[in-house]
């Protein structure tokens, strides 16, 4: 297979509210910053993909195409992908295919959200006729499965908060994150309100107006490329019913099988000893341990031993999320492209305060629906 | 590279619901039907659909319930005509990443307003807000086509009654305007549908019969009325061009939402007269151009043609055109 | 069996953050004023580029054009759809105003179709109160036969056709607008399958149904295409209305969209017969009692007011049988 490497990264400055831009600027922030880092211009790039959650939180109908010329793909080719959640990782996969395949030698995914010019509860929570009016919300949906996760594992209460103290001061170093909070603790968290038992206010991921982008190139691309690049070693894509008999919620088979597939495919038989940073999606604290036990970084039940051992801290064995990750910043189209692009800027030696020393091998994971779409990568300082 | 085939194609006509589930199950299982492959043995699976067509977020979510995805399955999605989604398995069997796919795509168009939905797909700040109806903004269009002295009226009904075979041209322009110079049958009839094309690497092919893709090319143009001659179609030439050219094609299955958009196409890909069209009375949102790839391919595994052209659009005024030639040879 | 349809609504004010570009274009509405944006080709584009098409950089030089211009295209609607400018049969029309090379679509109030024709001059009528949006160009007029151009803002009362480029007074002054505000109004008409029809009928009549699998003979509720095997459930299974809480969360937040004050259970209940859960509420104990395991059963509402929806269980709570033991709806987690 032909190889692919990301060349460049870009996001913006993610907040509440970017009302100091448009769509199209807050797309051009991270653009521009992409193209920079891969030291390229507009000439270069071959087609554009663009990745966003569902339309209804803009109010703009497949949005792609008054942003056309904006986000430089006019007289080009354009393609709009969404995969609810795990959009972001399916953008830069499909960018990733296109190069593989041999059709462009660079090619521009960008991602974005502008969840400001909406709600994007509202936009969620629209119930057709005849169904039951039974509305819980985002973290309404995923807390019941936490539950179960903390039932099936025996993992102590404390754990969710754990989390979230290590993605919130891991966002403290990261200049782009939507929240950067040096000073919270585990006894802050714990105090904070109760929104969906069993989850807090602070263990739940903020709302976010973001975008990311990446230039993926092919060889002879990243060959000529001026800075490191992250090779892209093996990428995964897999998808399961919302609801079926049977379905396993905290622990969904397409995530194991996507993260199977994507070890096999990068040679990888260790993941916990060959991997050196992570960027998983966790929009809500819980995650991280349902993660790493769901992506066979460790056994089923042991998740949550790994972050209470502090391994998943920056400094430990398998730093998650050293950017912060969803728990700090959560433009949803695009936070599956931030996971993809930390991982890669992680082995490009390009985190700045959040580099994790000596990264070579790092996972971009990402995940939407009721927990049954899931992308991922694997990148890497080296091709093979 | 891979060699790449159509081996299946199946249509309805219908959409049960918004969400498409109840109606694909049948249409998958015959497009797999035709392929001679079974659910299990597809590598990929991809689909095209829109949410402002359902009226929710994530309308997508539910149609995935019609593959039976149990163990999980490799998929993706686009929020483009499933003719985008059909690039994007191509593009996964070059690749190398699968050998076989099933490509669909599904809307009911007539759950909602689409003449007055399709506002939102223009520019967001100063023109959806006035909230320009799709068919008058396409009128806008074929008035500057008119006026340059590209076609006439007359030119127009005459492509009506080659797709509906049923009217002459004479008592087609008797009737009134809908949106001046717009009558009814300029205007593809809103419809429900949906429709599932299976895709196979060369070596998957085997004896079965297949309609094999020379090319595919998909272009956008930027949207903005002042940002092209509204009656040129740079994307869809350029898309022609990548597709690998347009000269041989002895039928082609455009998708043209209104008889001056079929003129205006027929222009831009620089297809003579005496390509034979494929005539369609509907615009089944969303899977219409993966019915023209469906169509095409029909044409060449029917032997009735052995290169054939299939066309899909997108976005105001033929925005985005995408551009995919079959032939009955690899 | 006729399928059961209704229609969904969805509206909402949509909050458009504008940028630097649109942001001066809007301000200078506000001001009854029109500017372009001059891109690197020289031409002035109406309404202007946020990034110039050859070169992508951001669009800063900003030309007042004339109110009045010249109709490209048009054509004419007397079905007036919701939202649109006016409210009696008008024209839309392609108009590049004067000093402009590229058009604006908008509206023209010109009475009758046979008042349009290309090339008519028109005029921008502005909206009473401007508060920089693009609805403060109410709609267009035809210009007044044998009457001078209409003289406005800056720009040159001879109807220069090159505008005046913007210099460090004028619509700089203008301070952009940040946010316009869109309502979005949409229609639909919802419908059901023939499967969630005859489950829809059933609750009316205070029954609740599901279907079976074919293939993998789990029972659905409510019935529909078997996610898992992808094939249509073809026979009806009558369920029971009581059945065990599996997981459940506690809302204590309030949200967009919410129907419910909370505090409030959401739990999966997994019903007697089904084989998937339904998520519903859990009244009638405090939330602090509900558990995993918990059996649980429906409070139907008043039988005068069912009707073919799943509203007719208010809710559910504790039918004081014992809980049930987790090795029994483990594999529903």
């Amino acid at each position: 297979m032909r190889r692919a490497a990301v060349l460049g990264t870009g996001q913006t400055h993610h907040r509440t509210r970017r009302t100091d831009v448009s769509m199209a600027g807050l797309c051009r922030e991270a653009i521009d910053r992409a193209l920079a880092d891969a030291g390229l211009g507009w000439e270069q790039i071959d087609a554009v993909v663009l990745g966003k959650a569902p339309d209804l939180f803009e109010g703009v109908m497949m949005p792609e195409l008054f942003l056309a010329s904006s986000i430089g793909a006019a007289g080009k080719p354009l393609l709009r992908v969404h995969t609810a959640g795990s959009v972001g990782g399916a953008t830069a996969i499909v960018a990733t295919s296109l190069v593989r395949a041999g059709v462009h030698r660079r090619v521009l995914a960008v991602a974005f959200e502008k969840q400001s010019e909406s709600n994007a509860m509202w936009a969620l929570s629209i119930q057709p006729p005849f169904s039951a009016p039974i509305t819980a919300g985002a973290g309404g949906y995923f807390a019941p499965h936490i539950r179960s996760y903390i039932k099936r594992s025996g993992a102590p209460d404390h754990i969710g908060a754990l989390v979230a103290v290590k993605d919130r001061r891991n966002g403290a170093l990261n200049p782009y994150a939507h929240l950067r909070q040096p000073e919270i603790t585990r006894e802050s968290v714990q105090a904070s309100t109760m929104l969906w038992d069993p989850v807090r206010y602070d263990e739940t991921c903020p709302s976010s107006d973001g975008a990311c982008a990446v230039v993926i190139g092919d060889q002879r691309a990243a060959e000529s490329s001026v800075g490191q690049v992250a090779w892209i070693r093996a990428t995964s894509m897999r998808t399961e019913p919302t609801f079926y008999a049977g379905k396993d919620h905290v622990n969904p088979r397409a995530g194991a099988t996507a993260a199977a597939a994507l070890w096999a495919a990068a040679g990888i038989k260790d993941p916990l000893d060959e991997v050196d940073v992570a960027e998983l999606y966790v929009p809500f604290s819980w995650f991280e341990p349902m993660w790493l036990e769901n992506v066979g970084f460790v056994g089923q039940g042991q998740g949550w031993k790994l972050v209470e051992s502090g391994e998943t801290a920056l400094g430990g064995a398998l730093p998650i999320n050293p950017s912060g990750g969803v728990l700090c910043s959560n433009p949803i189209g695009a936070s599956g492209l931030l996971r993809f692009a930390e991982a890669a800027m992680q082995v490009m030696g390009r985190a700045g305060e959040h580099q994790v020393a000596g990264a070579s091998t790092a996972l971009g994971h990402a995940y939407g629906g009721g927990s049954q779409f899931f992308s991922m990568w694997v990148v890497g300082r080296n091709p093979q | 590279m891979n060699d790449v085939a159509v081996i299946g194609f199946a249509s309805s006509a219908t959409s049960v619901t918004t969400s498409g589930v109840e109606t694909l199950v049948p249409v998958f299982e015959a497009a797999l039907g035709q392929a001679g492959l079974e659910r299990r043995d597809v590598d990929f699976w991809c689909s095209g659909s829109s949410d402002y067509l359902a009226g929710r977020a994530f309308s997508f979510v539910n149609a995935v319930d019609a593959i039976g995805a149990v163990p999980p399955i490799a998929e993706s999605h686009v929020e483009m005509d499933a003719a985008w989604a059909l690039y994007e398995a191509y593009i996964k069997i070059l690749a190398g990443e699968a050998s076989t796919a099933l490509v669909y795509g599904f809307g009911k168009g007539t759950a909602g307003e689409l003449n007055r939905v399709l506002a939102l797909q223009l520019d967001p700040y100063t023109v959806a807000p006035l909230w320009p109806d799709a068919i008058s903004v396409a009128a806008l269009q074929a008035r500057l086509g008119l006026d340059a002295g590209l076609f006439s009226e007359r030119d127009m009904a005459a492509v009506a009654v080659a797709r509906e075979d049923a009217s002459s041209v004479e008592a087609l322009l008797d009737r009134p305007y809908l949106r001046v110079p717009l009558r009814e049958h300029d205007v593809a009839r809103v419809a429900d549908g949906a429709a599932a094309v299976v895709l196979a690497a060369g070596d998957r092919v085997g004896g079965r019969r297949a309609a094999w893709i020379s090319g595919i090319g998909h272009r956008v143009d930027p949207q903005g009325f002042g940002e092209r001659d509204l009656t040129a179609v740079p994307s869809a030439s350029a898309a022609a061009a990548d597709a690998g050219g347009l000269d041989d094609v002895q039928v082609a299955a455009l998708h043209a939402p209104f008889t001056h958009q079929d003129l205006l196409l027929r222009r831009a890909l620089g297809l003579s007269p005496e390509v034979r069209g494929v005539a369609f009375g509907s615009d089944p949102m969303f899977s219409a151009g993966l019915s023209r790839i469906g169509a095409a391919a029909g044409e060449v595994m029917s032997g009735r043609a052995s290169v054939a052209v299939a066309h899909a659009t997108a976005g105001p005024l033929l925005q985005q055109n995408l551009v995919c030639k079959l032939r009955s040879v690899a | 069996m006729d399928t059961l349809s209704a229609p969904l609504t969805i509206a909402f004010d949509y909050t458009r953050s504008l940028g630097p570009v649109l942001g001066r274009f809007m301000a200078g509405l506000r001001e009854r004023r029109v500017l372009g944006g001059r891109t690197s080709d020289g031409r002035v584009r109406v309404p202007p580029l946020e990034y110039d098409p050859d070169t992508h950089e951001p669009v800063t030089d900003f030309v007042e054009v004339s109110p009045t211009g010249t109709v490209l295209s048009w054509t004419w609607t007397d079905r007036l759809l919701e939202g649109q400018p006016l409210d009696r049969p008008f024209g839309w029309a392609l108009i590049r105003l004067d000093g402009a090379d590229t058009p604006l679509l908008h509206a023209v109030d010109a009475g009758t179709a046979e008042a349009m024709n290309t090339g008519m001059r028109v005029r921008i009528r502005w909206a009473a109160s401007p508060v920089g949006h693009i609805r403060d160009i109410a709609c267009f007029e035809p210009e007044p036969v044998g009457l001078p151009p209409l003289s406005h803002g800056r720009c040159d009362s001879g109807g220069s056709p090159t505008g005046t480029s913007d210099g460090d007074g004028g619509a700089a002054a203008a301070p952009p607008v940040t946010i316009m505000t869109t309502p979005i109004r949409l229609h639909y008409r919802h419908s059901t399958s023939v499967e969630e029809s005859g489950y829809l009928r059933a609750l009316a009549e205070g029954r609740i149904t599901g279907r079976r699998c074919p293939v993998c003979r789990k029972v659905y509720v409510p019935p529909r295409v078997c996610p898992a095997c992808g094939v249509a459930t073809d026979e009806e299974v009558e369920v029971a209305d009581r059945g065990t809480v599996t997981t459940f969360c506690v809302v204590n937040v309030p949200f967009a969209g919410q129907r419910l004050t909370p505090p409030y259970v959401v739990a999966q209940v997994l019903l007697d017969g089904a084989d998937i859960p339904i998520p519903h509420l859990v009244l009638g104990v405090p939330a602090a009692e509900v558990r995993m395991g918990l059996r649980v059963t429906a409070v139907w509402r008043d039988r005068a007011d069912w009707s073919t929806t799943p509203e007719n269980i208010d809710h559910f709570e504790p039918s004081g049988e014992a809980d049930a033991p987790y090795e029994t709806f483990a594999e529903h987690l």
